[in-house]
């Protein structure tokens, strides 16, 4: 009883410390734009920035909720706060998550995987920080050899080269899960074009209903 | 005070910025860390965990930097950087600025050495906005929907785990899918030649590109070389028993992949 209440009270603090950062963030980011006006003198375009909400904000918004609802289970408690603040979750964050998870052979649902989780997540975030304020700093060294058209396909290749990696190793443990939704998204994203690479976002929680959707039909089936 | 897009004043405020997120992110790591001693988890997994993470962020972390450098071109270098630095992607990015920039009647590329204080808060803030939503509402829903998935594995423990390992599959799903997106090129093409019109999202203009059609096949072959990469390295790691492999195959297979896709571009592209 004491150590289950030691535990409840971490997984508290963990909520606690997460709303304080990320309401505080979310300020000094609104923040922002406010210091520039103040600073330069200059009122943003009312309409403009009206028009370009309007044509922005709805399926942001409408993507944002789902994401939340559809990665917290995968990311933890930890993970969740930082991961929606630091961004890149489906390609980066949440990749990252799952391969500390799966080599630490840890549940993201006991207070271990939480750990490993938050662990895997703050330093890729670190990390990605870091690289990108060394970027910023040596962009015009740097510009010519990313720019470079050679390395280009390389980095255009990076997410069928992490998915497939990844894949392998989660589809081959849950063959019985997989198949349904793999064939359903094979299907979507060969014979609808309109699917691609910016679209790939919205399917992701398209891709997890189903995904519960058949395996609860196979777990009452008794089939896994 | 006169305005620019690399303004000094304005890099001020994005390092401030960027360094209140890596304070989050050094704040959740400590207190990680430090809950792992307390409750007695083996150090060798935290040590393996934070190694993996790092090596395994590198090479997207550089495609960030090229991003950064992409969208530096029309607003500037401090804007990209705390876009990417904080919640941001590409294609979000470039949408919500050539949104902003449309709304004012003009393109980011018209923009482009002469936008405005008035023009920069504007597009500034339709990216800002525009993607707050995971910001506010994971401190909103997380406690709660936690507590119901807790409450949920007590009740169908089995069916708890099941629907785990769903929503990684999902995830992945969908992904593997997008692998395969560009794969109609191989019955949609003329003479060989498949051609896609796109809008510029600095210009506005359309783009006429032109591909091979058997360019879309390159992604499916670098998914497969990373994908049996990893089936090698799993076989190493078990049958060879070597163990060190294990914290290194996700982004050695990954990197290989994508050097892969160079001479799969130069052959299938």
């Amino acid at each position: 009883m004491k150590n289950s209440n030691k535990e409840y009270s971490y997984i508290d603090s963990v909520h606690r410390d997460g709303r304080i950062w990320n309401i505080a963030v979310m300020i000094i980011l609104l923040l922002f734009p406010v210091a520039v006006a103040l600073i330069f003198e200059a009122m943003p375009d009312w309409a403009g920035l009206g028009m370009g909400l309007v044509a922005t904000a709805p399926m942001y918004w409408a993507v944002g909720v789902v994401e939340v609802i559809t990665f917290i289970p995968m990311l933890g408690a930890g993970g969740s706060y930082l991961s929606f603040v630091t961004g890149n979750i489906s390609n980066l964050k949440l990749p990252c998550a799952i391969n500390a998870l799966e080599n630490a052979n840890v549940d993201i649902k006991s207070e271990e995987g939480e750990i490993v989780s938050t662990v895997a997540i703050a330093v890729s975030s670190i990390v990605t920080t870091v690289i990108i304020a060394i970027g910023v700093l040596l962009i015009v060294p740097l510009d010519p050899i990313l720019s470079n058209p050679d390395l280009k396909p390389a980095f255009d290749q990076m997410l069928p080269a992490l998915f497939g990696a990844l894949g392998v190793a989660l589809v081959s443990k849950n063959w019985k899960i997989a198949v349904a939704p793999i064939v359903l998204m094979l299907i979507l994203f060969v014979f609808v074009p309109a699917l691609n690479a910016s679209t790939v976002g919205i399917m992701v929680p398209v891709g997890v209903l189903f995904t519960i959707a058949t395996s609860r039909l196979l777990y009452k089936k008794g089939i896994i | 005070m006169e305005f620019s897009v690399n303004h000094p004043i304005l890099f001020v405020l994005v390092g401030l910025i960027i360094a209140v997120v890596l304070g989050q992110s050094v704040y959740f790591f400590i207190k990680s860390i430090r809950r792992a001693k307390k409750i007695g988890m083996d150090k060798s997994i935290i040590k393996k965990t934070i190694i993996t993470a790092a090596i395994f962020t590198v090479a997207p972390a550089i495609s960030i930097v090229i991003t950064v450098i992409a969208l530096s071109q029309s607003l500037g270098i401090a804007l990209p950087w705390l876009r990417l630095s904080v919640v941001g992607s590409l294609s979000y990015e470039a949408i919500a600025a050539a949104n902003a920039a449309s709304g004012m009647g003009t393109t980011l590329a018209s923009l482009v050495g002469s936008m405005t204080a008035s023009q920069f808060v504007t597009i500034t803030a339709v990216m800002t906005l525009s993607i707050m939503v995971g910001i506010w509402l994971v401190p909103v829903i997380a406690k709660k929907y936690q507590k119901g998935l807790v409450s949920f594995e007590k009740k169908d423990a089995r069916w708890s785990n099941v629907l785990q390992n769903s929503l990684f599959i999902g995830m992945i799903s969908a992904f593997v899918g997008f692998v395969f997106c560009d794969v109609y090129r191989l019955w949609s093409s003329d003479n060989g030649i498949f051609t896609v019109v796109s809008k510029d999202s600095m210009t506005g203009e359309e783009i006429i590109s032109t591909y091979s059609s058997t360019s879309g096949l390159i992604p499916v072959f670098v998914m497969a070389i990373s994908a049996i990469l990893m089936c090698v390295c799993g076989l190493l790691i078990n049958k060879l028993k070597w163990k060190w492999l294990n914290d290194y195959a996700l982004p050695i297979c990954m990197v290989v992949g994508m050097i892969s896709a160079i001479p799969l571009s130069a052959w299938l592209g």
